[in-house]
């Protein structure tokens, strides 16, 4: 079969969703169903192409009509096969998901309106990974940024969703400019705005104006991909879309900036210099802490999963870090082991990611809040939903076998193999970043025990978490599909492996599949160094639980079990005293007071005497450092120079007149 | 394809060993406080007892619990179990390739994940309080556990532990470096703070302002109180041995005749019993820590690990 047919009916499919959407918007499930279900049938079109191109030939599709910027059209290689892989297989799931979940706003929001949004909004995605024109690739990197902003401000009737959008339209414009400007310049290099020609263009170039472009493109990509401290729109963003959206906006279309920046920076420039790795791996080690630090603190649910997005791109870009370093100094295969890491962080995030997401959407459905305090005893009310945000919870924590586990095992044996770098300062470095990212890990452990501990376990805290009801099938059905995909690409990570090499074997030049996997067993580069197999794994525990629970049985014979209270030593407990988010986090938040900054705000109102207290109210507030420290001077100083400026726009056209003829006289003297 | 059976033999036999010794280790450490105490305390087997006790008991499960707080006790004596597969105990011939050493501490890890969320499956404040502030300890243990691990990856050029263990036992004096001795102090307070023993947390009290681990399985009863603390006491073996074996394995041995053997099973036997009277002498000696000078403690055998792996590069 063909990738270009099955691109082209991808391409039909989806713009018939989105029409089709328009079309129908007066029956509202029904608008759900076609819609939806166009864009499930779309991405599992855009599967074909994927795996089409990975296992085959690359695609390329020119459009029939010319523009002053040459060919607008769509090539897809291994490496944009590989994430519109990604893409195409976490928004089949999402789609099917969102037929169920888009009851949520029936009646209330527009059903035609989102199903309009999502099927562009799936097309813009698959697009920029796949343009062939710099141009072209701006025009669709903006479509993506449009549509998900709004999508983001979709319900628009909720208090603060406005300005979570204005934020983030503000900060995506604010990358896409400096994106804008080293595309264009590298264009300029290049003679053409194709991207075949794009291929290499680094060795025309003099090392400065490279390092230029190299931190023009890394701060662009990077306020995209949520790097501290451009991040500070995703946890407005994220969790103020409706949450299908949030599952792909953090799932997928962050990675598109990772795929642009590999892009960029192995194909493009190429990587010489050790201080660009370097400084990614700087910036990633603390996206990647504070990331998970901020969230360990959030009670919101979707808060919570939005600043452990930021905390997973940190962990993605050590990797690409790493990766760069090794490249610099032609360490071929070590870069490649970092690279093929980096790419399965790369998607088992994608498929973690929204099997949570879609796990917050399901709470959100059932109990109409994302306020964890208010939540609780969902695991006994919501079975399946429990189980499958247990499987994202599992895999986000690199409990083994799961695919988490087994990238961040990955990142780590390619960081120890720093030991191979023959420069010593480098070489005392990076065990910093391998200490950083064990902490990132345990803190994500204690961040996951704590957001499904509070929210599916123990007592209900209010109403209607009490009465919450599993959510309908299609629902369970997509965020099944996800969860599923998180054991499956942990256990066979080894068959994966192989097909990720292809893919950076061409960036980095070596092959490293034939030196990491061997059978099913995983080592890094030489299986002396060490040696893992998720998949030998899964078999032990598939034989040692059996056995536990088997002898436990048979030994000291049939025990009865009694059903009875909590220990409450003699005073009823009720769903108040059970431990709350804020309370579990607070250990960590008083050790790491230095990040947190906390505030604790103790009020007393007393009666007319001093020893009877009428209402003690406790407060808790931590310090938005980024907010206050970095962008609230800049707005203000903004704010302030533009009311200044405006002393000139007095009203007058008299003055106005004046100052077209001041410019007029002011131009022909420079330009006569 | 013979070798891969042995192996396999080889570990089951090494994981029963330390399941059989466990209960006793933990008993030896309980004789040896009651001595120093003055108390002639209670046999170094009544561990064994108890667990028997407990298998033969009814349980009683609170109504609010989920299948959370059911699973966990054979998830965490399966994955200690399984940990112990990977571990070399008297024969540096183990399991090994399913797992290296950060495997090993990732599925420690996975026991702590399970425990830390029964804890909170009951809705009790004890439960709630125990689990808070074990992940508050272990999210500063782990990554220490993960970078002595890391120094010694470096200095024997592997993460796989019976290779460490060959590798540093067969080479023996050359590769001793300051490195090894950083890394093993850190091990060993993380020892101590992953096994909720003093300066941590007190394994005897029932104080509840004090209690970490005690606090976290508080609900369980009967069988699954027999599990919760068989899994806890072949945790601590488990923790012994990864510190004899993979900072001092001189001993282990490294073929299959008898005698070396024999000398293996005699050494890990006497080092263990070293570390237990270590353990025991430290918790005789000094009280435990209030909950929050613990991150001093904690961080300092942080930054000792750092400096491991730094200084392996440096000296």
């Amino acid at each position: 079969m063909d990738a270009d047919l099955f691109f082209t009916l991808l391409t039909i499919t989806g713009i018939a969703g989105a029409v089709s959407a328009v079309a129908l918007r007066k029956k509202e499930r029904v608008c759900a169903t076609v819609s939806f279900g166009a864009a499930a049938l779309s991405t599992l079109f855009g599967t074909f192409v994927a795996i089409l191109v990975l296992t085959g030939s690359p695609m390329s599709i020119q459009l029939p009509f010319d523009t002053p910027f040459g060919h607008f059209g769509f090539a897809l290689d291994r490496l944009g096969a590989f994430f519109l892989l990604v893409i195409s297989v976490v928004s089949f799931a999402v789609s099917i998901y969102s037929i169920g979940y888009s009851k949520e706003y029936d009646g209330k929001y527009s059903i035609g309106l989102l199903g309009l949004l999502f099927n562009l909004f799936l097309l813009s995605m698959t697009f920029v990974v796949s343009a062939s024109n710099a141009i072209f690739f701006l025009i669709v990197w903006e479509a993506m940024s449009l549509t998900s902003y709004l999508l983001v401000v979709y319900e628009n009737r909720k208090e603060g969703v406005a300005s979570s959008g204005l934020l983030y339209v503000v900060m995506t414009h604010l990358g896409t400019t400096l994106i804008m400007v080293a595309l264009i310049m590298m264009g300029l290099y290049a003679h053409s705005y194709d991207f075949s020609a794009y291929s290499g263009v680094g060795v025309l170039m003099s090392s400065a104006l490279k390092s230029t472009l190299f931190v023009l493109l890394f701060i662009g990509f990077g306020s995209k991909a949520g790097i501290i401290p451009l991040h500070v729109w995703l946890p407005y963003a994220h969790p103020a879309a409706p949450s299908n959206i949030s599952a792909l906006m953090s799932g997928v279309m962050v990675k598109t900036a990772i795929f642009m920046l590999i892009r960029t920076l192995f194909d493009f420039l190429g990587v010489t210099d050790t201080w660009w790795g370097l400084l990614v791996l700087m910036v990633a080690s603390i996206t990647a802490l504070l990331g998970v630090m901020y969230a360990l603190m959030e009670t919101d649910i979707k808060r919570v999963l939005a600043y452990s997005t930021v905390e997973n791109v940190g962990i993605i870009l050590i990797g690409l870090g790493a990766a760069m370093v090794f490249e610099s100094y032609n360490l071929d295969l070590l870069a490649g082991l970092a690279l093929i890491a980096t790419l399965l962080h790369v998607m088992n995030h994608a498929f973690f990611k929204t099997t949570l997401f879609m796990g917050a959407g399901s709470i959100l459905f059932a109990t109409h809040t994302k306020d964890m305090e208010k939540l609780g005893g969902l695991a006994r009310r919501m079975k399946w939903t429990a189980i499958l945000f247990f499987i994202g919870a599992l895999s986000i924590a690199a409990i083994p076998p799961f695919n988490g586990f087994v990238s961040e095992w990955l990142i780590f044996q390619s960081l120890l193999q720093s030991y191979q770098i023959p420069d010593m300062m480098v070489k005392v470095l990076l065990p910093v970043v391998i200490a950083i990212l064990a902490l990132t890990g345990a803190i994500a452990a204690v961040c996951f025990v704590r957001l499904f501990g509070i929210v599916f376990l123990a007592k209900p805290r209010s109403e209607h978490a009490e009465q919450a009801k599993e959510v309908p099938k299609t629902m369970l059905v997509g965020s099944g599909i996800a969860a599923l995909l998180c054991i499956v690409t942990g256990v066979f990570s080894f068959a994966i492996i192989p097909y990720v090499d292809q893919v950076t074997a061409p960036l980095v030049g070596a092959s490293a599949a034939s030196s990491i996997v061997n059978g099913f067993v995983i080592s890094p580069t030489n299986d002396q160094f060490s040696t893992m197999s998720p998949f030998a794994l899964v078999i032990l525990i598939a034989i040692m639980v059996p056995l536990v629970i088997l002898i436990s049985k048979w030994y000291g014979g049939k025990r009865k079990t009694v059903v009875g209270d909590t220990w409450d030593c003699g005073t009823p407990l009720s769903a108040r005293n059970q431990y709350t988010g804020t309370a579990y986090s607070n250990p960590l938040v008083r050790v790491f007071s230095y990040v947190y900054r906390p505030k604790p705000e103790v009020k007393t109102e007393l009666t007319s005497s001093p020893y009877v207290k009428k209402k003690v109210s406790y407060a808790f507030v931590v310090v938005p450092v980024f907010e206050k420290y970095l962008y609230q001077p800049i707005a203000t100083s903004m704010v302030t120079a533009a009311r200044w400026i405006s002393k000139i726009q007095a009203g007058s056209i008299q003055a106005y007149l004046a100052y077209i003829f001041i410019t007029l006289v002011f131009l022909l003297i420079i330009f006569r | 394809m013979d070798q891969i059976y042995v192996d396999i033999v080889l570990s089951i036999l090494q994981a029963s060993f330390l399941l059989a010794i466990a209960p006793m280790v933990t008993g030896i450490i309980r004789k040896i406080k009651a001595y120093m105490q003055q108390r002639r305390g209670a046999s170094i087997f009544q561990p064994y007892r108890d667990i028997a006790k407990y298998f033969h008991k009814d349980s009683v499960i609170s109504r609010d619990t989920s299948w959370i707080f059911s699973i966990t006790p054979y998830v965490s004596m399966a994955a200690v179990l399984i940990a112990a597969l990977l571990v070399p105990v008297f024969v540096t011939r183990t399991l090994g390739f399913v797992g290296d050493l950060i495997v090993v501490v990732y599925l420690l890890g996975t026991v702590r994940f399970f425990t830390a969320l029964a804890a909170l499956d009951a809705g009790s404040a004890f439960g709630g309080m125990g689990s808070s502030r074990e992940m508050m300890v272990s999210s500063i243990v782990e990554p220490t556990m993960l970078l002595s691990i890391f120094a010694m990856g470096l200095i024997t050029g592997t993460t796989s532990l019976s290779s460490i263990a060959s590798v540093l036992s067969i080479s023996g004096i050359n590769l001793v470096r300051p490195a090894l001795f950083l890394a093993s102090a850190a091990f060993l307070i993380s020892t101590i703070a992953e096994n909720a023993r003093v300066p941590v947390d007190n394994p005897t009290t029932h104080l509840e302002l004090t209690m970490i681990h005690e606090g976290m399985i508080l609900e369980y009863s009967g069988k699954k109180l027999g599990l919760m603390e068989l899994s806890s006491m072949t945790r601590l073996v488990l923790y012994f041995t990864i510190l004899s074996n993979v900072f001092f394995p001189w001993g282990i041995a490294n073929d299959l005749s008898a005698i070396s053997i024999g000398a293996g099973l005699v050494t890990i036997l006497v080092k263990v019993l070293f570390l237990a009277l270590v353990i025991a002498v430290i918790e005789s000696s000094i009280s435990k820590l209030r909950l929050f000078r613990l991150p001093n403690l904690l961080t300092v055998s942080f930054i000792l690990a750092v400096m491991a792996v730094m200084s392996f590069y440096i000296l």
